[in-house]
């Protein structure tokens, strides 16, 4: 089956990640974290699925992890996707990732979507702009999430001065749509170098802090497989996309295809017939009219075009080895979030429940909550507002949960107060326990009078009557 | 205006109604200028009135045009009728003194002329229509008797609409009456009163207004229509459409419009205040439609991935200009045609015909097809449909393939060169060339020039908002070519010292019409009143056999606020919100039509010919004729 509009999907789930610790394990992968009660894989899936992309590859690290997603996903998506699960061995970086799956890699663009994504934007959107520019990649920025804001307040002054490491550098031509310079997270240096031929090409360049890289690109396959061949790369967007970036101008990837076919064009003997008016010429290539119909193209940004004919003017001949790099940035109004730290998993889940409500599928109640009708909820107990609990699961008397996800199966006991927290499946919460800002994992007992406040516990863990933890990850020994 | 060169023989002003003209007032200004205006006509058909001084605005009518129709119609922007029937003979003296040294290329001008003349009058009625019949494949025959008429009663001059009468089609007598009736209803509205017009004269549609009528009440009631007296005249033009179906949408019609939508691709939601006298071509709203029709990508499975990305291209206006176009849709219906296998008991003729038009009609959503484009989809639609049922998948495939490639190399690329040789003889050492927008031809054309080693300086002409000019410049300073940049604004100064003007076309029409970005019309008159010849550079295959007469029964909006907005200028922000005022109306024409008379010699492949033979060439080297 062909794949559509030429386009595969790899959607790159990663494996346990370290950034996640007390949440991920052996036993829970980080694909199949529950977000708002639903695996974290199934809103990548479900974006895609939404755009009308069945065939899907999924990349898992680790072995253990594969089987795990693996059997999930036939149980989940049986009859409605074609996802093939391909595993790599662990700590190889998403250009591994991507490596172990060049094989299977026939269309003439590949989409790769991050598989801890949680957004409402179209990835067609990506797509048709890639297609529209021709561009060698193109990637999806998103303004980045305040953090720090009102919410994060409860959940903890930690990772503070962890922030700046997200942040990237981003350069943006006039009109936003070309991709100038990046430099992204951990690479950021005191200084910025920005290369003087790019700036001169485009006139003015803007720079930006507040972009997010939502790892989702747009990548020819043919620009993708070359830059594979290239040591030392280790991450897609770290490595890969400030590589494109840079050589934009000078392309190496982009000469040694279409050198030959530019050598004729470059003549530009189509265009101005200076040379040889000979009727009896050969139909032109195809490359060529190609490039006759586009390179007259007055797009919003035609530096390349400029900046081909600046080279031609010094350098003979060395023009047209460009590649353009697109962004496609997201509106105001779309959710786009990464899950890639423990604030993120909490900050996520809060906008399941608030603003991004939309990507859950969940139909709010007229309370503005989720509730599951086989919920056994005891006397005077109340699910407040922006609230989603699960099937099976058991309050006692006098509860109350606020702004919280609790998971399958769970036993409440009476008069337990949760706010801001996310509980998940088959936890035991005896009486009189507050639970306030954390995340509780799976298979936890809490026994009698326990007090949490911002903590994240492993699963299996057995948190003793009456002891108070305040934000600190408890794991199991 | 100075004329700088009074040695030369002075022609009389062509005088022409410009913009949008009142029916009262012209009526009551042509009545009255009409019998001397007549007189002098009749006197000399062919010499000039020297007396007149170009700034004088008198609008006179032909004598023909008011004796056929004792009523004045209803006409749009400016009629040229009249000066299809009088003035090219008198032209053809002015351009055999600019170029005299090439005289011969004009040898056949006259006899050409005639036979235009022959066909603007037989045209005259139509000419009066708010929307302008295409004249399909009978304008070349239809040239051919009126040649022959014409040059009998030629000398007679004013009156060859009492000869022809007799010999018109059913459909122009019935144009005739319509635009009789058109007539009657604007002199009835003139004079308020409520006299029954004659419709006794056609019983046919007599039965249709009522219901044609139901569907125009709510339309007319609604916000859209504002303008209430105008309800009865377009009440007559939905007569018409139910006699005569229009090949060609009409977006005022609400009922189709909606119909339309339904089947559209493309997120088409339509713009609230539009001009007027523009309602019948398809407006949306810019800016949402292209992130809608992104964000379907990947639902839209039966569009092929190509021209999907070529669609893209021409929404964002990423290619733009009509070779680039034709080329690129050309190349995307080759990968189509690659990718296309026969679906099992069905016939590759008919089958991958349909899925052309599906394709065709996709790019129509994105943007409203060139000329030239439409002529390529034709000649692409008569090769799949001559195909013969014997071939095989394979073979049929590279045919047509080859077919493609032949039609973008000979049609557009040779073609291009030989326009090239042709226009390069006529640049003189010393010359100063003056284009506008940004002609790829033209383009060529100076660029060999300069290659050759001529000697010689280009005015640019630009204008807002696309700026096209400006990439132009670009490309040529940096060829070493000698360049003034401007605005349309200044033309009339600028045209001091230009001795040519070359232009491109989107499309030439078979009265001699050049179709053309918007502001052609106007650097062509404005040349013309300089006397300064006008090249118009165009391949052959832009040709069609469509008449029209002025620029508003078919163009193209634009996003209006391309023109309320000005970059750079934060500060200018007094249309900020105009869409919310009804009573602003932004009008963003893309293409304006230049009458032929503006227009000293056609540039084509062929040779340079007057405007008035492209009725020959669409018959001898038309694009049904190519390998056929």
């Amino acid at each position: 089956m062909d794949p559509p509009m030429d386009f595969q999907v790899v959607v790159l789930a990663g494996g346990t990640s370290d950034k996640l610790s007390p949440l991920v394990s052996k036993e829970l992968p980080k694909a199949l974290l529950p977000v708002a009660n639903k695996p974290l894989l199934s809103y990548p899936l479900e974006l895609l699925e939404a755009s009308n992309l069945k065939n899907i590859i999924v990349v898992v690290e680790g072995d253990e992890a594969a089987t795990q997603v693996e059997s999930w996903l036939s149980v989940a998506y049986m009859d409605r996707l074609n996802v093939e699960v391909v595993k790599t061995p662990g700590d190889v970086g998403t250009v591994g990732a991507i490596r172990a799956v060049a094989p299977f890699l026939i269309s003439t663009d590949i989409l790769i979507v991050s598989g801890d994504l949680v957004s409402d934007i179209s990835p067609g959107a990506i797509a048709a702009t890639h297609r529209r520019h021709g561009a060698a990649v193109t990637a999806l920025f998103c303004p980045a999430p305040v953090s720090g804001g009102a919410d994060s307040s409860t959940s903890g002054g930690k990772d503070k001065a962890k922030k700046p490491s997200r942040c990237n550098i981003v350069g943006l031509d006039p009109t936003r749509q070309f991709l100038l310079h990046v430099v992204s997270g951990a690479k950021v240096e005191k200084d910025i170098h920005i290369q003087k031929r790019i700036v001169r090409a485009v006139g003015q360049m803007e720079i930006r802090s507040d972009f997010m890289d939502a790892h989702v690109y747009a990548f020819k396959r043919t620009v993708l497989l070359d830059v594979l061949e290239k040591e030392n790369l280790y991450s897609i967007k770290q490595d890969v996309l400030p590589y494109l970036v840079r050589t934009q101008l000078r392309s190496e990837i982009s000469a040694k295809k279409e050198n030959s076919a530019d050598e004729s064009s470059n003549g530009a003997t189509k265009e101005l017939p200076s040379e040889d008016i000979n009727i009896n010429s050969a139909v032109p290539s195809n490359q060529n009219l190609r490039w006759l119909s586009q390179h007259r193209e007055i797009a919003p940004s035609s530096y390349q075009d400029i900046h081909i004919s600046d080279c031609d003017k010094n350098k003979s001949r060395l023009a047209k080895k460009t590649h353009k790099c697109c962004i496609y940035l997201s509106g105001k109004t779309q959710y786009c979030a990464r899950l890639n730290s423990v604030q993120a998993f909490g900050d996520i889940n809060r906008d399941m429940l608030g603003e991004a409500s939309r990507i859950t599928g969940y139909t709010f109640s007229a309370q503005n909550n989720v509730v599951h009708p086989t919920v056994v909820q005891g006397a005077k107990t109340t699910a407040g507002g922006q609230c989603i609990i699960a099937e099976g699961t058991i309050l006692g008397d006098k509860c109350s949960v606020k702004r919280s996800v609790i998971g399958r199966h769970c036993r409440i006991g009476s008069n337990v107060k949760i706010v801001n927290s996310i509980v998940m499946n088959h936890i035991t919460i005896e009486d009189n326990c507050t639970i306030q800002g954390s995340v509780i994992s799976s298979n936890v007992q809490i026994q009698e009078r326990a007090s949490l406040k911002d903590c994240q516990v492993s699963a299996g863990y057995v948190i003793t009557a009456g002891s108070e933890y305040k934000s600190e990850p408890l794991t199991k020994r | 205006m100075d004329l700088r060169r009074p040695n030369r023989p002075v022609i009389g002003p062509k005088v022409r109604q410009v913009g949008f003209v009142t029916p009262d007032s012209a009526a009551a200004t042509s009545s009255s200028s009409i019998p001397a205006v007549s007189a002098a006509a009749a006197a000399s058909a062919g010499s000039p009135p020297s007396s007149l001084s170009p700034v004088m605005i008198p609008p006179p009518r032909h004598p023909s045009t008011e004796m056929s129709n004792p009523h004045f119609h209803p006409v749009g922007s400016y009629n040229p009728s009249e000066q299809i029937l009088g003035s090219p003979p008198a032209l053809s003296p002015s351009r055999s003194s600019r170029f005299d040294a090439d005289g011969s290329d004009f040898g056949g001008d006259d006899d050409e002329s005639v036979a235009l003349s022959g066909v603007g009058g037989g045209m005259t009625p139509k000419s009066s229509l708010l929307m302008c019949q295409p004249v399909t494949k009978t304008a070349p025959l239809v040239s051919e008797t009126r040649k022959r008429d014409s040059n009998a009663s030629k000398g007679k001059g004013e009156g060859p609409s009492a000869a022809p009468k007799e010999k018109l089609t059913k459909a122009e007598r019935r144009a005739t009456q319509e635009a009789q009736r058109a007539a009657k209803a604007a002199a009835k509205e003139a004079a308020a009163a409520g006299g029954a017009p004659s419709v006794s004269k056609q019983p046919k549609p007599a039965t249709k207004p009522a219901t044609q009528q139901k569907k125009d009440i709510p339309s007319g009631s609604g916000p859209l229509q504002p303008l209430a007296p105008s309800g009865s005249i377009e009440k007559k033009q939905g007569k018409k459409e139910v006699a005569a179906p229009h090949p060609r949408m009409q977006f005022d019609d609400m009922t189709k419009v909606g119909k339309l939508k339904k089947r559209a691709v493309v997120n088409q939601s339509e713009a609230r205040n539009r001009v007027e006298l523009f309602r019948h071509l398809p407006q949306y709203e810019h800016g949402t439609q292209l992130p809608d029709l992104e964000s379907k990508f990947f639902q839209l499975d039966l569009i092929h991935p190509s021209v999907y990305q070529v669609g893209l291209q021409f929404l964002s206006d990423k290619i733009s200009g009509g070779n680039a176009r034709c080329i690129a849709m050309l190349l995307a219906f080759k990968e189509v045609i690659q990718d296309y296998t026969t679906p099992p008991e069905k016939t590759l003729t008919r089958d991958l015909g349909a899925k052309v038009g599906s394709c065709v009609s996709f790019l129509i959503e994105c943007r409203p097809l060139s000329v030239s484009m439409g002529n390529a989809i034709r000649f692409l639609k008569n090769r799949i449909s001559s195909l013969p049922h014997n071939l095989s998948d394979k073979e049929a495939k590279s045919r047509l393939q080859s077919d493609i490639d032949r039609f973008i190399n000979e049609k557009i690329i040779i073609a291009s060169k030989a326009i090239v040789e042709h226009g390069v003889s006529k640049i003189r050492d010393g010359d100063v060339l003056l284009t506008y927008g940004s002609p790829s031809v033209v383009e060529s054309i100076f660029a060999y020039a300069h290659g050759i080693k001529k000697n010689f300086r280009v005015v640019v002409v630009d204008s807002r908002p696309k700026h096209e000019g400006q990439g132009l410049l670009r490309r040529l300073v940096e060829r070493g070519i000698h360049c003034t940049y401007t605005h349309l604004n200044a033309v009339s100064y600028v045209m001091h010292e230009v001795t040519r003007v070359f232009l491109g076309a989107s499309s030439v029409l078979s009265n001699g019409t050049v179709y053309s970005r918007v502001g052609t019309a106007c650097v062509a008159m404005v040349a013309h009143a300089f006397r300064v010849p006008v090249l118009v550079c165009c391949e052959a295959y832009k040709f069609h056999e469509r008449v029209q007469l002025d620029s508003i029964c078919s163009n193209e909006l634009g996003d209006p606020d391309a023109i309320s907005k000005v970059s750079g200028r934060k500060d200018l922000n007094y249309l900020d919100g105009w869409a919310q005022n009804e009573n602003i109306q932004l009008l963003n024409l893309k293409y304006d039509a230049t009458p032929s008379d503006y227009v000293s010699v056609l540039v084509t492949e062929q040779g340079m010919l007057p405007p008035t033979s492209v009725p020959v060439i669409i018959r001898e080297y038309g694009i049904e004729r190519l390998w056929t």
